[in-house]
């Protein structure tokens, strides 16, 4: 039985995940006064692409083929971890925290291979401004993992997404994690997904050569892991307000206060693009580096009982 | 279980009284599985990688020494007398040393085997020194004495015995600073060596450090823990920092061996933390998380020194930069290494991603038992090992990147062919191991904790890390879970969907196979490639506080107005070697001047000196 709720859970995941991207890009335009697409408009690219021929490198192997799988798979199960309509509903016994980043990582790890695979200087480009950024947040998730974790005496999802007192180090971590969240969903000011400028690229130039149906795999992929962070933020490290079981009206409860969150961390998100510069690559170290001092701080805060 | 055998029994020799016993606890047992288990598939292999490459005569002396090499290794882990564990201990080296210089007629293979055998023997030093002192205590080499003599040492000895064993076993196991000879002696040595020496040779000083500290001495003092604690975390970041910057496909599997030495310290000194602090239920985790660890890094390191031998043999380079596009000349290979890249990146579902998580679940249930500083003590550790694991994946990012993906950087190797059928197998039984050791977490981890309670000497009996068969939870209760077999099966499911859902979607849709974008330029050849050099570069200056980076230019001009070519270096300031060990041998060089002076070749001098002895003789004997 709770199998099915979290395949449902799942499927209503993945079916909101491009509204979110698309929110964001409405609430940025909105702000600058322009009109800008409609919300829907992710959807709407996903399907003329998924329409489209493709292109392949002649250079590519069969890595360049199966990485789109592996992202969008991959993807998926960290997102089957992550409680949303209830605090145990999710296949919390396949893993913990912990095990979301190590998922993601298999993922990354094949993008940044795909994006070798085609021997063009962009990909390298992208695939090592990649890996250099995700092994410096590593330890910024480790230890906002950690400092909430220690709250709850326990890694598990299942434990920690049934904490309801908000304890100032939660806070503290939910605010690293916040930076590992820009991080890993390309957002200004470490990434920008609007720009293919050789400069600035990390996550574009990873896909640039991938077309058509591959290229809206990846991209299905980047909007899930975007909700996948925007829940775990909203769930996971804060879960106050979430349904304890899917009795009476509570799953309804909690699925409003979700929302109210993640259009809260969308609204976050789309003020600090619109108001903030793409930071060069070496003053992204600067931001992590602060980042670890904030996880550090949130440990020590936990340590010391608050 | 304890067989023995009597050799001989001398009674006029008092300290010669040798018992030879073999020693079968499950500590020995367990190691001497690790040691079989990866002896096999890298002797298979010796039987392809050698032909061709070497003389027949060559190859016969090249098994003898194979087989000799693991018999020792074997024995090392075996022997119940501390007199016979260090003639083992020493024969395991010198076998190593000769496999090392095995290519006789390379420069580097015998400069390397004299940093090697250098090294190695200052080890064997301290560790002579430290059975030595056991053995004044105890009275005999017997190992059984040994343990029950331990209680008995005055706490500085104690001490002192432990510094020497650490300093002695860290020097063979590759713990930053004693690391230096491995980088070089590991890649010089033929692969399927590489992948023994690498494999399990290092894996025998942490079976010393079990067996001598963890298991005979017991633990003294905190600060012992704390020593190993921080000593594995710097191996790991600077293994890894410096495999990160590497182009040797083999010295960066070299410098991988650090990092990864550092990742097992990690839990056998989280274990000495937790045995201090009176903790048995997490000594016992921890250690076998390291344990886990090091059972996982015999599997994929050899799996990787073996491919990469198998690159090597068949494009004649271990150049990075040089490589590329191998994956359809050698698919079988590149398969084979992009297992052994997943799994020592530690990417879920694989093998080196439980040990890690196991790991960092140690350091977790750590943090959160213990008081005040231990709690954010452990959590830097943990972060420590998180950003290790990061770096290793960019590191082999890069290694599989470079070598298999892309096009061929260099036009010669172009026809390279895939590996010989002896060598496919080997490769094929390690990367099975891999994935094994991935999905059969929680039977292993059962045993493992058997093995950390003969270590540590405490009752396991009552312990129990895993929900079922397929899964692991360290913590009873409602604690963190973790099944590899359905993290698999959920990311294989998913794939299939997504692959079916894909064909299925697009099957009025063509696919197109044209040259890669190249911004209108049609020029794209390898030269324009991006580079291993250029895929570390971000790290190489943010970590250049470290690396202390510099360049060479060189530029080949055909006239004044033109440059025919661009040469451009990159070098790396090698701080351990140029900061204490050129400073340490020099020191010896000035000493040995000096001393020098005493024999200035003339007779008259040395008569005088005898005159002198003899009078200094007379005096000390009618004096005293």
């Amino acid at each position: 039985m709770g199998l099915v709720f979290v395949i449902i859970q799942i499927a209503l995941l993945i079916l909101v995940a491009p509204l979110v991207s698309g929110i964001i890009r409405k609430i940025k335009n909105n702000m600058r006064m322009r009109k800008g697409p409609s919300v829907l408009q992710p959807y709407y690219d996903l399907a003329k692409l998924f329409a489209k021929d493709r292109v392949i490198s002649k250079d590519t192997s069969w890595i360049f083929r199966i990485t789109p799988f592996v992202i969008l798979a991959s993807t998926i199960a960290a997102a089957s971890l992550v409680p949303v309509l209830a605090s145990k509903i999710s296949l919390y016994r396949m893993g913990d925290f912990l095990t979301i980043i190590f998922i993601l990582a298999l993922g990354r790890f094949f993008m940044c291979l795909a994006a070798l695979d085609a021997g063009s200087a962009f990909g390298g480009m992208g695939s090592s401004r990649e890996m250099f950024i995700s092994s410096l947040v590593e330890p910024v998730a480790l230890l906002s993992v950690f400092a909430v974790s220690m709250n709850a005496s326990s890694t598990s999802i299942a434990v920690l997404s049934g904490v309801h007192a908000v304890r100032l180090s939660s806070i503290v971590a939910a605010i690293s994690f916040f930076i590992v969240t820009i991080v890993e969903t390309s957002r200004i000011p470490v990434d920008n997904k609007e720009t293919h400028l050789e400069l600035t690229m990390i996550h574009e130039a990873m896909v640039l050569e991938y077309s058509g149906p591959s290229l809206a795999m990846i991209e299905l992929a980047a909007h899930v892991k975007q909700i996948v962070f925007f829940s775990i933020l909203a769930n996971v490290v804060l879960p106050w307000g979430m349904a304890g079981s899917l009795t009476g009206l509570q799953p309804a409860v909690g699925l409003a206060v979700y929302s109210l969150k993640i259009a809260g961390i969308s609204l976050i998100i789309a003020m600090m693009e619109i108001s903030m510069a793409k930071m060069r690559l070496f003053r992204v170290v600067d931001l992590l580096s602060f980042a670890i001092a904030l996880s550090i701080l949130a440990v020590i805060i936990s340590a010391g009982g608050m | 279980m304890l067989f023995r055998t009597e050799i001989f029994e001398d009674k006029h020799m008092g300290y010669l009284n040798i018992k030879f016993s073999l020693l079968f606890d499950p500590l020995s047992l367990f190691f001497l599985v690790v040691i079989l288990l990866v002896s096999a598939p890298s002797a298979l292999y010796s039987v392809g990688y050698m032909k061709g490459e070497y003389p027949g005569r060559k190859i016969a002396l090249g098994w003898a020494l194979l087989i000799a090499f693991i018999v020792s290794m074997a024995l090392v882990v075996t022997v119940n007398n501390a007199l016979i564990f260090l003639i083992a201990w020493e024969s395991m080296s010198l076998i190593s040393y000769f496999l090392v210089t095995f290519d006789t007629h390379s420069e580097k293979s015998v400069r390397a085997g004299v940093i090697y055998i250098v090294m190695t023997h200052i080890g064997t030093a301290f560790i002579t020194i430290a059975l030595l002192i056991f053995h004044k205590y105890a009275g005999s080499f017997d190992m059984n004495a040994f343990k029950a003599a331990a209680s008995g040492m005055p706490l500085n000895i104690r001490n002192t015995v432990f510094i020497l064993l650490l300093a002695g076993f860290g020097t063979k196991a590759g713990i930053v600073p004693l690391h230096i000879w491995l980088p070089y002696a590991h890649p010089q040595a033929p692969s399927h060596i590489s992948s023994l020496m690498s494999g399990v040779m290092i894996k025998t000083a942490i079976y010393g450090i079990l067996r001598f500290i963890v298991f005979t001495l017991g633990v003294g003092d905190l600060w012992w823990a704390n020593l190993i604690l921080v000593l594995a975390m710097v191996s790991c970041l600077v293994g890894v920092m410096y495999a990160l910057m590497e182009r040797d496909i083999k010295k960066l599997l070299a410098y991988s061996s650090v990092e990864n030495m550092g990742i097992i310290f990690l839990g056998v000194g989280a274990s000495m933390l937790f045995m201090k602090m009176e903790m048995p239920v997490l000594a016992v985790f921890a250690l076998s998380a390291g344990l886990y660890h090091l059972v996982n890094h015999a599997i994929f390191k050899s799996l990787l020194f073996l491919c990469a031998g198998a690159v090597y043999k068949y494009t004649g380079t271990r150049n990075m930069e040089k490589l590329g596009g191998l994956i359809k000349s050698m698919p079988w290979t590149a398969a084979a290494f992009l297992v052994g890249a997943m799994a020592i990146s530690a990417v879920a579902p694989l093998n080196g991603f439980v040990s890690e998580w196991l790991t960092l679940q140690a350091f977790f249930m750590g943090a959160v038992a213990a008081a005040g500083g231990y709690k954010i003590f452990l959590a830097c550790a943990a972060a420590v090992l998180a950003l290790t694991g990061g770096l290793a994946a960019s590191c082999f990012v890069k290694a599989f990147g470079m070598t298999f993906l892309a096009m061929p950087r260099s036009v010669k190797y172009e026809g390279a062919k895939d590996a010989s059928l002896t060598m496919k197998i080997s490769m094929a039984f390690l990367a099975i191991l891999v994935f094994v050791s991935a999905f059969a977490a929680a039977a292993i981890i059962k045993a493992l904790v058997m093995v950390s309670g003969c270590a540590t000497r405490i009752n396991t009996a009552h312990m129990n890390f895993t929900l079922n068969n397929f899964t692991l939870a360290p913590q009873n209760g409602s604690g963190a879970c973790l099944s590899t077999p359905a993290a698999a099966l959920a990311i294989t499911v998913l794939v299939i969907i997504a692959a079916a859902a894909f064909y299925l979607g697009t099957r009025k849709s063509k696919t197109v196979i044209d040259r890669t974008w190249d911004c209108g330029y049609y020029k794209l050849s390898p030269r324009t490639e991006y580079s291993a050099t250029a895929f570390s570069k971000p790290f190489r200056i943010a970590f250049g506080f470290f690396l202390l980076p510099y360049t060479r230019t060189e530029k080949i001009r055909e006239s004044f107005y033109h440059i025919k070519s661009f040469k451009y270096e990159v070098f790396f300031t090698p701080i351990f070697k140029r900061y204490i060990y050129e400073p340490a041998i020099n020191a010896v060089f000035v000493i040995a001047r000096h001393i020098k002076k005493l024999q200035p070749g003339s007779i008259h001098v040395y008569l005088a000196y005898i005159f002198v002895t003899i009078l200094a003789l007379i005096i000390f004997i009618n004096r005293f």
